[in-house]
């Protein structure tokens, strides 16, 4: 018994506060606690509900998860639309960040022309020039691909460029001692090296991808699992929020989570160094 | 620093800006849409003077340095908490990364139910964005000390608090300014994350305004604060960082 | 008379955590150490002679047999014995100062005292002027010394010295070998010093012990009947080459024996 315990520590410790918490949490919106400390507290024991409208709790949120998906199947289409935003602006922001990264990190003088304006965009909050977007493009479809794309490109480009500009030296040396040209290059050593770069920019890309989605559709647009938030928050419709809010956080942890997989799965050659 | 680097750079930057100017005073591309340098400066120098910009600047500002020093407060105490003992960690690891992989914009609605459009929902919305990476790194911090260098302690008989204190401690230092750095980053964009949403206040709201009533000008001046404050936050931290690791060969190579 | 340093029997096993397996380190190993003794460990690879430095200090418990200091069992780390690490181990945010005077400051002497202590002892091992610097700023010889006054400093009764001189090259060790021979001299410690190369051990020790491979056992004990003091030319002559042959010729059989079998 205690040997299972043992080995299975993390689990069960995990597990047992996870449960206590949805316990507190279901306990706040029903009111156990607030029964349970009427004796000694009397009239004030009530402050221990809450309602909710403020914090919602498991069994609803449950509940209602169970309602938008498959009864009225209403999430669906929200789920659609942000997912066709998300890979449009995940495309987009590979096809101009990978070039660019690569030959940044391959041309030294273009990386020094290229440097600043890269630096620049990476210290501002990219969210900020939604408003200059929006101005650009208006609220559709337009504007929300292009904030995942702005948030999206900085990590790919930067990765490629390390990944190029971190080759071992060594290995470019063994190649150029058989005479191989750029290209032959490029394709037999800075290509494959360049894959964990790439996977981990990708991995960062996604995150701040997912991030692009909701900012983009949370600031006025009728479609999307932001847009469903931000309307349902605005009715006071906690039970939705939350319902939202823990999709996109699936969504995101399950896309991290295949990256890491796969780069896993590439990384075997590696020999284990801390991450 | 590397003089052609210098050059280039610049020279790239100085280019950039002399055509976007030239774009928009042509008319080439409407300024309403582009602005131009001179105009921001222009915008920026008008403002200035304007004390609801001030105001603005106060409640970004006010936002941003309590949700971050109470990231700080919170984050490092429970981050070495989480690193020296195994249980607590298991307890609150399922907290910490449900939190991490919710991006907090998503979060936005919640906390404006809770805490209302002022302040202090964007303190919130700082606060969270900051914490994680703090609390994360000082844990790392924590479980990758040197196992050597507590073999010399217990050899010479030092009691479990010591150790905390003269070694696992110093040693953190380096991974808490890494987590703080990027806890800055992460708190500035809760500041314009929060007030773009909804504020009645701040520079985001500012920016916000300017978008809506196609004042382009203000729009990216009140970018340019934002850049600013994130280049010079982390500037400042790597100086304090500097303070604390005389010791080190190389600072800012954490990790 | 009671010897300074005593094992008795020592042994210690562990079980493999893969094959669940028990592997014996050291198998019934006892010693002696007299008051002001130097003595040195040699013996192959992967003999144990590091663990049982550990188990004598008390950072590991032995599976059976007993240590004892001046007559007394002990069981953990304290204040009678100092080790100095192969690695120095430095704490890397202290000064030379800050690092020689942390064992005393885990003993709870104030920092005044142990300012002062520590300083003599830089004199000691010849790194005055050096107190104030960082470990990165040093050599490795020099942060070796900071290891040894380190350790000297808290007045052990005895001092453990695991391979200290294997990470320098091959001069430095040299010179820190005729260094260590001065600084005993003035110290008068009493020594367990335990290392892999020969020449090293016949020359700074009274009595060399040999441990036998895995598991470690103790094969033989060797006197060095070289006078002291010991100039680094003794390592020349005649009879100092007649010594490292006999033990040479001792751990040879292990190795031999031994070598078939990869340690894990």
């Amino acid at each position: 018994m205690k040997r299972f315990y043992l080995a299975h520590e993390r689990a069960i410790l995990g597990a047992i506060g996870v449960v206590l918490f949805l316990m507190l949490w279901e306990g706040f919106e029903r009111g156990w606690w607030a029964e349970l400390l009427q004796p000694p507290l009397g009239p004030q024991a009530a402050r221990f509900q809450l309602k909710p409208i403020f914090i919602s709790s498991p069994t609803r949120i449950a509940r209602m998860a169970f309602d938008m998906f498959f009864i009225t199947g209403a999430i669906w289409k929200d789920i659609g639309w942000s997912s066709l935003e998300f890979a449009l602006g995940i495309a987009l922001a590979f096809a101009i960040g990978i070039p660019l990264g690569l030959a940044a990190g391959w041309y030294r003088r273009l990386n020094y022309a290229v440097e600043p304006f890269l630096a620049a965009l990476n210290a501002t909050p990219q969210v900020a020039f939604l408003p200059l977007l929006i101005l650009w493009v208006g609220t559709g479809l337009a504007s929300r691909v292009m904030i995942i794309v702005l948030l999206a490109v900085l990590p790919i480009a930067i990765s490629a460029l390390a990944a190029v500009r971190t080759v071992d030296a060594r290995l470019v040396r063994v190649a150029r001692s058989f005479s191989a040209g750029d290209a032959l290059l490029f394709r037999s050593i800075i290509l494959p090296s360049a894959v964990p770069f790439l996977l981990a920019g990708a991995r960062l890309a996604v995150g701040r991808g997912m991030i692009g989605i909701v900012v983009g559709e949370i600031y006025g647009s009728s479609a999307g699992i932001g847009a469903m938030i931000s309307q349902a928050g605005s009715r006071f419709e906690t039970d939705k929020v939350f319902v939202g809010v823990l999709t996109i956080a699936t969504a995101g942890v399950a896309l991290v989570e295949l990256i890491r997989r796969i780069e896993r799965r590439v990384d075997v050659w590696r020999p284990q160094v801390a991450a | 620093m590397n003089f052609e680097r210098l050059l280039i750079g610049g020279g790239t930057l100085v280019v950039f800006l002399l055509v976007w100017e030239l774009c928009a005073d042509s008319d080439a591309i409407n300024p309403l849409f582009i602005s131009s340098p001179s105009r921001i400066v222009h915008a920026g120098s008008a403002l200035m003077t304007d004390p609801d910009f001030w105001n603005d600047v106060r409640v970004s500002a006010n936002e941003f340095i309590f949700g971050y020093i109470a990231a700080i407060v919170i984050g490092v105490p429970l981050g070495l908490l989480m690193g020296t003992s195994r249980r607590l960690s298991y307890i609150f690891a399922p907290f910490v990364d449900t939190l991490n992989a919710v991006p907090r914009v998503t979060l936005l609605p919640l906390l404006i139910i809770w805490f209302g459009i002022g302040i202090w929902s964007k303190v919130a919305v700082v606060f969270l964005g900051a914490v994680i990476p703090i609390v994360i790194s000082a844990l790392s911090g924590v479980k990758t000390n040197e196992a050597r260098f507590l073999t010399m302690a217990r050899s010479f008989s030092a009691s479990r608090t010591r150790i905390f204190a003269s070694i696992i401690l110093p040693g953190t230092v380096p991974y808490i300014f890494t987590g703080l750095k990027y806890a800055a980053g992460r708190a500035l964009l809760g500041v314009v994350v929060g007030e773009l949403y909804a504020s009645t206040a701040g520079l985001g709201h500012m920016i916000a305004d300017a978008g809506n009533m196609f004042q382009t000008d203000t729009l990216f001046f009140g970018v340019l604060i934002f850049t600013a404050t994130g280049l010079v936050v982390v500037a400042l931290l790597d100086r304090l960082e500097r303070r604390f690791e005389r010791w080190r060969p190389n600072v800012g190579a954490a990790t | 008379m009671t010897p300074k340093l005593e094992a008795q029997d020592i042994r210690l096993s562990y079980s493999q955590p893969r094959s669940g397996t028990q592997l014996v380190a050291i198998d019934g190993v006892s010693l002696q150490v007299m008051d002001g003794e130097f003595v040195a460990i040699v013996g192959p690879s992967g003999c144990g002679k590091t663990t049982f430095l550990s188990v004598v200090d008390g950072l590991i418990a032995a599976t059976g047999g007993r240590v004892l200091v001046d007559g007394e069992v002990v069981t953990r780390p304290g204040p009678d014995r100092a080790v100095v690490f192969q690695d120095a181990s430095l704490l890397p945010w202290r000064t030379v100062l800050g690092n020689v005077r942390y064992g005393l400051e885990c003993l709870g002497v104030g920092t005044r005292e142990a300012d002062a202590r520590a300083e003599k002892l830089i004199a000691l091992v010849g790194l005055s002027g050096f107190e104030h610097h960082y470990p990165h700023e040093l050599s490795g010889g020099m942060q070796q010394r900071v290891n040894l006054a380190r350790a000297l400093v808290v007045d052990p009764k005895i001092l453990l010295m695991d391979e200290p001189f294997a990470s320098l090259d091959a001069q430095t060790r040299e010179l820190m070998q005729e260094e260590l021979t001065r600084i005993w001299a003035q110290a008068r410690k009493t020594v367990l010093f335990i290392t892999h190369q020969i020449d090293e051990a016949i020359y700074l020790a009274d009595r060399v012990v040999v441990f036998s491979g895995r598991p470690g056992k103790v094969k033989d004990s060797i006197a060095v009947d070289i006078e002291r003091p010991r100039p680094i030319g003794v390592k020349r002559q005649a009879r100092f080459h007649a010594l490292e042959d006999r033990i040479w010729g001792l751990i040879d059989e292990d190795v031999k024996t031994k070598a078939r079998v990869k340690p894990s």
